[in-house]
Protein backbone atom coordinates (compact mmCIF):
# COMPACT_ATOMS: atom_id res chain seq x y z
CA UNK A 1 0.00 0.00 0.00
CA UNK A 2 1.52 3.01 -0.79
CA UNK A 3 1.03 6.18 1.49
CA UNK A 4 1.10 10.14 -0.25
CA UNK A 5 3.81 12.08 1.58
CA UNK A 6 1.03 14.23 3.11
CA UNK A 7 0.12 11.31 5.18
CA UNK A 8 2.95 10.86 6.95
CA UNK A 9 2.09 12.06 10.45
CA UNK A 10 4.96 11.21 12.63
CA UNK A 11 5.29 13.45 15.19
CA UNK A 12 9.21 15.09 15.40
CA UNK A 13 10.84 14.56 18.71
CA UNK A 14 10.63 16.93 21.86
CA UNK A 15 14.01 18.17 20.99
CA UNK A 16 16.15 17.54 18.76
CA UNK A 17 18.46 15.68 20.85
CA UNK A 18 16.01 13.37 22.11
CA UNK A 19 15.69 10.25 20.53
CA UNK A 20 13.37 8.14 21.50
CA UNK A 21 14.63 4.53 22.91
CA UNK A 22 12.17 1.71 21.21
CA UNK A 23 10.86 -1.66 22.26
CA UNK A 24 9.04 -4.37 20.81
CA UNK A 25 6.12 -7.02 21.51
CA UNK A 26 5.42 -9.59 18.74
CA UNK A 27 1.37 -10.13 18.40
CA UNK A 28 1.87 -13.96 16.72
CA UNK A 29 -1.02 -16.19 15.97
CA UNK A 30 -2.75 -17.24 13.05
CA UNK A 31 -4.82 -15.88 10.51
CA UNK A 32 -7.96 -13.34 10.97
CA UNK A 33 -7.43 -14.12 14.51
CA UNK A 34 -7.56 -10.88 15.72
CA UNK A 35 -3.87 -9.69 15.50
CA UNK A 36 -4.17 -6.20 13.54
CA UNK A 37 -7.79 -5.51 15.29
CA UNK A 38 -5.35 -6.21 18.81
CA UNK A 39 -2.33 -3.25 17.35
CA UNK A 40 -5.37 -0.76 16.63
CA UNK A 41 -7.10 -1.24 19.86
CA UNK A 42 -3.83 0.38 21.55
CA UNK A 43 -1.56 1.80 19.27
CA UNK A 44 -1.24 5.96 18.28
CA UNK A 45 -0.76 5.48 15.02
CA UNK A 46 -3.14 3.39 12.46
CA UNK A 47 -1.72 0.27 11.84
CA UNK A 48 0.67 0.21 9.00
CA UNK A 49 1.04 -2.51 6.33
CA UNK A 50 4.07 -3.50 5.77
CA UNK A 51 5.64 -6.44 3.83
CA UNK A 52 9.16 -8.82 3.86
CA UNK A 53 9.97 -10.33 0.84
CA UNK A 54 11.32 -14.55 0.43
CA UNK A 55 12.40 -16.01 -2.44
CA UNK A 56 10.80 -19.26 -3.24
CA UNK A 57 12.46 -21.59 -4.96
CA UNK A 58 9.40 -23.63 -6.89
CA UNK A 59 8.82 -26.46 -9.31
CA UNK A 60 5.53 -26.83 -11.40
CA UNK A 61 4.07 -26.99 -14.46
CA UNK A 62 3.85 -24.81 -17.21
CA UNK A 63 1.40 -23.66 -19.83
CA UNK A 64 3.54 -26.55 -22.07
CA UNK A 65 3.23 -29.11 -19.99
CA UNK A 66 7.03 -29.06 -19.44
CA UNK A 67 8.44 -29.13 -15.36
CA UNK A 68 10.21 -25.68 -14.24
CA UNK A 69 12.57 -25.21 -11.91
CA UNK A 70 12.73 -21.77 -10.83
CA UNK A 71 12.98 -18.97 -7.97
CA UNK A 72 10.50 -16.63 -7.30
CA UNK A 73 9.92 -13.56 -5.03
CA UNK A 74 7.10 -13.78 -2.39
CA UNK A 75 6.06 -11.34 0.01
CA UNK A 76 4.27 -11.82 3.33
CA UNK A 77 2.09 -8.37 4.82
CA UNK A 78 2.94 -7.45 8.57
CA UNK A 79 1.02 -5.02 10.09
CA UNK A 80 2.30 -2.83 13.15
CA UNK A 81 1.36 -0.04 15.47
CA UNK A 82 3.26 2.31 17.69
CA UNK A 83 2.51 3.84 21.27
CA UNK A 84 4.82 6.62 22.53
CA UNK A 85 5.05 5.91 26.71
CA UNK A 86 6.25 8.51 29.02
CA UNK A 87 10.16 8.82 29.03
CA UNK A 88 10.83 9.17 24.75
CA UNK A 89 10.05 5.58 25.17
CA UNK A 90 8.08 4.04 21.90
CA UNK A 91 6.71 0.83 22.13
CA UNK A 92 6.04 -0.78 18.86
CA UNK A 93 3.75 -3.68 18.13
CA UNK A 94 4.58 -6.42 15.38
CA UNK A 95 1.62 -8.69 13.87
CA UNK A 96 3.35 -11.66 12.38
CA UNK A 97 1.54 -14.53 10.50
CA UNK A 98 1.69 -17.31 12.38
CA UNK A 99 2.52 -20.16 9.74
CA UNK A 100 5.47 -22.20 9.96
CA UNK A 101 6.91 -21.50 6.72
CA UNK A 102 7.04 -17.66 7.76
CA UNK A 103 8.95 -18.81 10.41
CA UNK A 104 12.27 -17.29 8.66
CA UNK A 105 11.01 -13.99 8.95
CA UNK A 106 10.54 -14.44 13.06
CA UNK A 107 14.02 -14.83 13.86
CA UNK A 108 14.86 -10.89 12.99
CA UNK A 109 11.75 -9.87 14.33
CA UNK A 110 12.06 -11.39 17.43
CA UNK A 111 15.84 -10.21 18.30
CA UNK A 112 15.71 -7.81 20.91
CA UNK A 113 11.76 -7.89 21.43
CA UNK A 114 10.33 -8.02 25.20
CA UNK A 115 8.25 -11.21 24.39
CA UNK A 116 5.13 -12.00 22.43
CA UNK A 117 1.57 -12.02 22.69
CA UNK A 118 -0.18 -15.09 21.09
CA UNK A 119 -3.59 -14.41 19.75
CA UNK A 120 -5.85 -17.68 20.57
CA UNK A 121 -9.31 -18.61 18.33
CA UNK A 122 -10.52 -21.67 20.36
CA UNK A 123 -12.62 -22.48 17.34
CA UNK A 124 -9.26 -23.01 15.10
CA UNK A 125 -6.93 -23.87 18.18
CA UNK A 126 -3.56 -25.33 16.05
CA UNK A 127 -3.29 -22.09 14.24
CA UNK A 128 -1.14 -21.00 17.27
CA UNK A 129 0.77 -24.10 17.86
CA UNK A 130 3.24 -23.12 15.17
CA UNK A 131 3.75 -20.22 17.57
CA UNK A 132 3.33 -21.40 20.92
CA UNK A 133 6.49 -24.26 19.61
CA UNK A 134 8.72 -21.64 18.33
CA UNK A 135 8.70 -18.96 21.13
CA UNK A 136 8.62 -22.12 24.34
CA UNK A 137 11.70 -23.07 21.87
CA UNK A 138 13.59 -20.23 21.91
CA UNK A 139 12.67 -19.20 25.64
CA UNK A 140 11.38 -15.98 24.50
CA UNK A 141 8.68 -15.12 27.23
CA UNK A 142 5.21 -14.96 26.00
CA UNK A 143 1.47 -15.04 27.04
CA UNK A 144 -1.57 -17.14 25.45
CA UNK A 145 -4.33 -14.13 24.97
CA UNK A 146 -7.81 -16.03 23.93
CA UNK A 147 -9.89 -13.80 21.86
CA UNK A 148 -13.79 -13.53 22.49
CA UNK A 149 -14.95 -12.54 19.34
CA UNK A 150 -18.55 -11.59 19.97
CA UNK A 151 -17.40 -10.83 23.79
CA UNK A 152 -18.43 -14.71 24.95
CA UNK A 153 -15.73 -17.21 26.77
CA UNK A 154 -16.54 -20.65 25.02
CA UNK A 155 -14.32 -22.39 26.64
CA UNK A 156 -12.79 -22.84 29.89
CA UNK A 157 -9.52 -21.11 29.84
CA UNK A 158 -8.16 -24.22 31.99
CA UNK A 159 -9.35 -26.49 29.04
CA UNK A 160 -7.52 -24.13 26.55
CA UNK A 161 -4.96 -24.42 28.53
CA UNK A 162 -4.91 -28.03 28.95
CA UNK A 163 -5.32 -28.60 25.06
CA UNK A 164 -2.67 -26.53 24.48
CA UNK A 165 -0.41 -28.35 26.41
CA UNK A 166 2.14 -25.12 28.10
CA UNK A 167 4.14 -24.85 30.57
CA UNK A 168 2.19 -24.02 34.20
CA UNK A 169 3.91 -20.85 34.12
CA UNK A 170 2.38 -19.30 30.74
CA UNK A 171 -0.12 -17.29 31.33
CA UNK A 172 -3.34 -17.91 29.59
CA UNK A 173 -6.32 -15.50 29.58
CA UNK A 174 -9.20 -13.93 27.85
CA UNK A 175 -9.01 -10.98 25.85
CA UNK A 176 -10.95 -9.09 23.31
CA UNK A 177 -9.02 -7.81 20.70
CA UNK A 178 -11.33 -5.15 20.23
CA UNK A 179 -10.71 -3.46 23.40
CA UNK A 180 -8.03 -1.27 24.75
CA UNK A 181 -8.44 -2.42 28.35
CA UNK A 182 -8.19 -5.59 27.92
CA UNK A 183 -4.94 -5.28 24.93
CA UNK A 184 -3.90 -2.91 27.64
CA UNK A 185 -4.25 -5.87 30.51
CA UNK A 186 -2.50 -8.15 27.85
CA UNK A 187 0.60 -6.53 27.92
CA UNK A 188 0.75 -5.88 31.43
CA UNK A 189 0.83 -9.85 31.71
CA UNK A 190 3.18 -10.56 29.19
CA UNK A 191 5.96 -7.12 30.52
CA UNK A 192 5.43 -8.18 34.01
CA UNK A 193 6.40 -11.92 32.77
CA UNK A 194 9.37 -10.76 31.17
CA UNK A 195 10.36 -8.78 34.14
CA UNK A 196 9.71 -12.26 36.72
CA UNK A 197 12.18 -13.63 34.15
CA UNK A 198 15.10 -11.56 34.45
CA UNK A 199 14.50 -11.49 38.18
CA UNK A 200 14.78 -15.42 38.33
CA UNK B 1 7.17 -0.39 -9.30
CA UNK B 2 4.58 -2.77 -8.00
CA UNK B 3 2.29 -4.32 -9.97
CA UNK B 4 -1.35 -3.35 -9.45
CA UNK B 5 -2.64 -5.09 -6.70
CA UNK B 6 -6.14 -6.87 -7.39
CA UNK B 7 -8.49 -7.34 -4.20
CA UNK B 8 -6.36 -10.06 -2.06
CA UNK B 9 -9.08 -11.88 0.08
CA UNK B 10 -6.54 -13.14 2.45
CA UNK B 11 -3.79 -10.20 2.58
CA UNK B 12 -1.39 -13.21 4.18
CA UNK B 13 -1.36 -15.45 1.24
CA UNK B 14 2.40 -14.39 -0.35
CA UNK B 15 2.25 -12.54 -3.30
CA UNK B 16 4.32 -12.70 -6.37
CA UNK B 17 6.15 -9.66 -7.72
CA UNK B 18 6.73 -8.55 -11.25
CA UNK B 19 9.79 -7.31 -9.90
CA UNK B 20 12.33 -8.75 -7.83
CA UNK B 21 12.96 -6.68 -4.88
CA UNK B 22 16.61 -6.96 -4.30
CA UNK B 23 17.38 -5.35 -7.64
CA UNK B 24 16.96 -2.24 -5.64
CA UNK B 25 19.76 -3.49 -3.66
CA UNK B 26 22.40 -4.92 -5.80
CA UNK B 27 21.03 -8.17 -4.86
CA UNK B 28 21.89 -8.04 -1.28
CA UNK B 29 19.47 -9.06 1.09
CA UNK B 30 21.64 -7.91 4.78
CA UNK B 31 22.65 -4.44 5.65
CA UNK B 32 26.89 -4.31 6.05
CA UNK B 33 26.55 -3.27 9.10
CA UNK B 34 25.64 -6.20 11.99
CA UNK B 35 22.42 -4.97 14.05
CA UNK B 36 19.84 -3.01 12.05
CA UNK B 37 16.63 -4.01 13.97
CA UNK B 38 13.03 -3.37 12.10
CA UNK B 39 12.07 -0.93 15.16
CA UNK B 40 15.60 1.35 14.95
CA UNK B 41 14.85 4.43 14.00
CA UNK B 42 16.19 6.49 11.17
CA UNK B 43 16.80 10.56 10.90
CA UNK B 44 18.59 11.97 7.23
CA UNK B 45 21.47 14.58 8.38
CA UNK B 46 21.24 17.65 7.03
CA UNK B 47 18.20 19.40 5.14
CA UNK B 48 17.30 20.31 1.92
CA UNK B 49 15.69 18.81 -1.14
CA UNK B 50 16.85 15.86 -2.01
CA UNK B 51 16.29 16.12 -5.63
CA UNK B 52 18.63 19.68 -5.59
CA UNK B 53 21.53 16.77 -5.14
CA UNK B 54 23.61 17.70 -8.17
CA UNK B 55 26.20 15.55 -10.47
CA UNK B 56 27.85 12.45 -9.39
CA UNK B 57 26.14 12.70 -6.07
CA UNK B 58 22.43 12.92 -7.41
CA UNK B 59 23.50 9.88 -10.21
CA UNK B 60 24.24 7.29 -7.10
CA UNK B 61 20.87 8.78 -5.05
CA UNK B 62 18.15 5.82 -6.58
CA UNK B 63 15.02 7.11 -6.40
CA UNK B 64 14.60 4.82 -3.31
CA UNK B 65 17.26 6.21 -1.63
CA UNK B 66 15.64 9.89 -2.15
CA UNK B 67 12.57 8.31 -0.69
CA UNK B 68 14.49 7.22 2.28
CA UNK B 69 15.95 10.98 2.52
CA UNK B 70 12.64 12.94 1.87
CA UNK B 71 10.89 10.66 5.08
CA UNK B 72 13.35 11.22 7.55
CA UNK B 73 14.38 15.12 6.89
CA UNK B 74 11.29 16.07 9.02
CA UNK B 75 10.54 13.21 11.10
CA UNK B 76 12.47 10.16 13.11
CA UNK B 77 10.83 7.04 11.41
CA UNK B 78 11.54 3.54 12.08
CA UNK B 79 12.92 1.24 9.66
CA UNK B 80 9.31 -0.74 9.65
CA UNK B 81 7.30 2.97 9.20
CA UNK B 82 9.85 3.63 6.62
CA UNK B 83 8.74 0.39 4.32
CA UNK B 84 5.21 0.82 5.26
CA UNK B 85 5.07 4.28 3.33
CA UNK B 86 7.44 3.93 0.64
CA UNK B 87 5.97 0.81 0.02
CA UNK B 88 9.33 -0.97 -0.03
CA UNK B 89 10.12 -4.84 1.51
CA UNK B 90 11.41 -4.26 4.77
CA UNK B 91 14.89 -6.08 3.81
CA UNK B 92 14.87 -4.02 1.29
CA UNK B 93 14.84 -1.09 3.69
CA UNK B 94 17.19 -2.27 6.19
CA UNK B 95 19.92 -3.06 3.53
CA UNK B 96 19.24 0.91 1.69
CA UNK B 97 19.20 2.53 5.40
CA UNK B 98 22.40 0.93 6.21
CA UNK B 99 24.40 1.92 3.22
CA UNK B 100 23.02 5.45 3.25
CA UNK B 101 24.16 5.34 7.02
CA UNK B 102 27.47 4.32 5.99
CA UNK B 103 27.84 7.03 3.87
CA UNK B 104 27.18 9.48 6.47
CA UNK B 105 23.81 10.73 5.05
CA UNK B 106 21.37 9.54 8.07
CA UNK B 107 21.72 8.38 11.80
CA UNK B 108 20.64 5.22 12.58
CA UNK B 109 19.40 4.86 16.42
CA UNK B 110 19.35 1.02 17.03
CA UNK B 111 20.92 0.60 20.46
CA UNK B 112 22.92 -1.81 21.35
CA UNK B 113 22.39 -5.28 20.18
CA UNK B 114 20.31 -7.50 22.89
CA UNK B 115 23.62 -9.74 23.50
CA UNK B 116 25.10 -6.63 24.73
CA UNK B 117 22.77 -5.54 27.26
CA UNK B 118 22.82 -6.67 31.12
CA UNK B 119 19.68 -7.80 32.83
CA UNK B 120 19.37 -5.21 34.82
CA UNK B 121 19.90 -2.35 32.09
CA UNK B 122 16.88 -4.80 30.32
CA UNK B 123 14.63 -4.46 33.31
CA UNK B 124 14.82 -0.97 33.78
CA UNK B 125 13.94 -0.36 29.93
CA UNK B 126 10.94 -3.24 31.45
CA UNK B 127 10.13 -1.32 34.18
CA UNK B 128 9.86 1.68 32.45
CA UNK B 129 7.48 0.20 29.79
CA UNK B 130 5.01 -1.29 32.18
CA UNK B 131 4.42 1.85 33.94
CA UNK B 132 4.31 3.74 30.65
CA UNK B 133 1.57 1.01 29.44
CA UNK B 134 -0.40 1.09 33.34
CA UNK B 135 -0.88 4.48 33.09
CA UNK B 136 -2.29 4.79 29.32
Amino acid sequence: MAFPLSDVMAPPPASPAAVPTTVKIVVAGGFAVGKTTFIGSISDIEPLSTEAAMTEHSVGVDDAGGVTDRKTTTTVAMDFGRIALPGDLWLYLFGTPGQDRFHFMWDDLVTGAVGAVVLVDTGRLEDCFPAVDYFEARQIPFVLAVNCFDGVARHAIEDVREALAVRPETPVFYTDARSRAATKQALITLVTLAMARIEG
Amino acid sequence: MTTTEPDRPDPELPETRSVRPYTMTGGRTRPRRAYLPIEALVRRVGTGPTDGLDGQLAASVSPERRGILDLTTDAILSVAEISAYLALPLGVVRVLVGDLADCGRVVVHAGRPPSQQTPAENFKVLESVLDGISAL
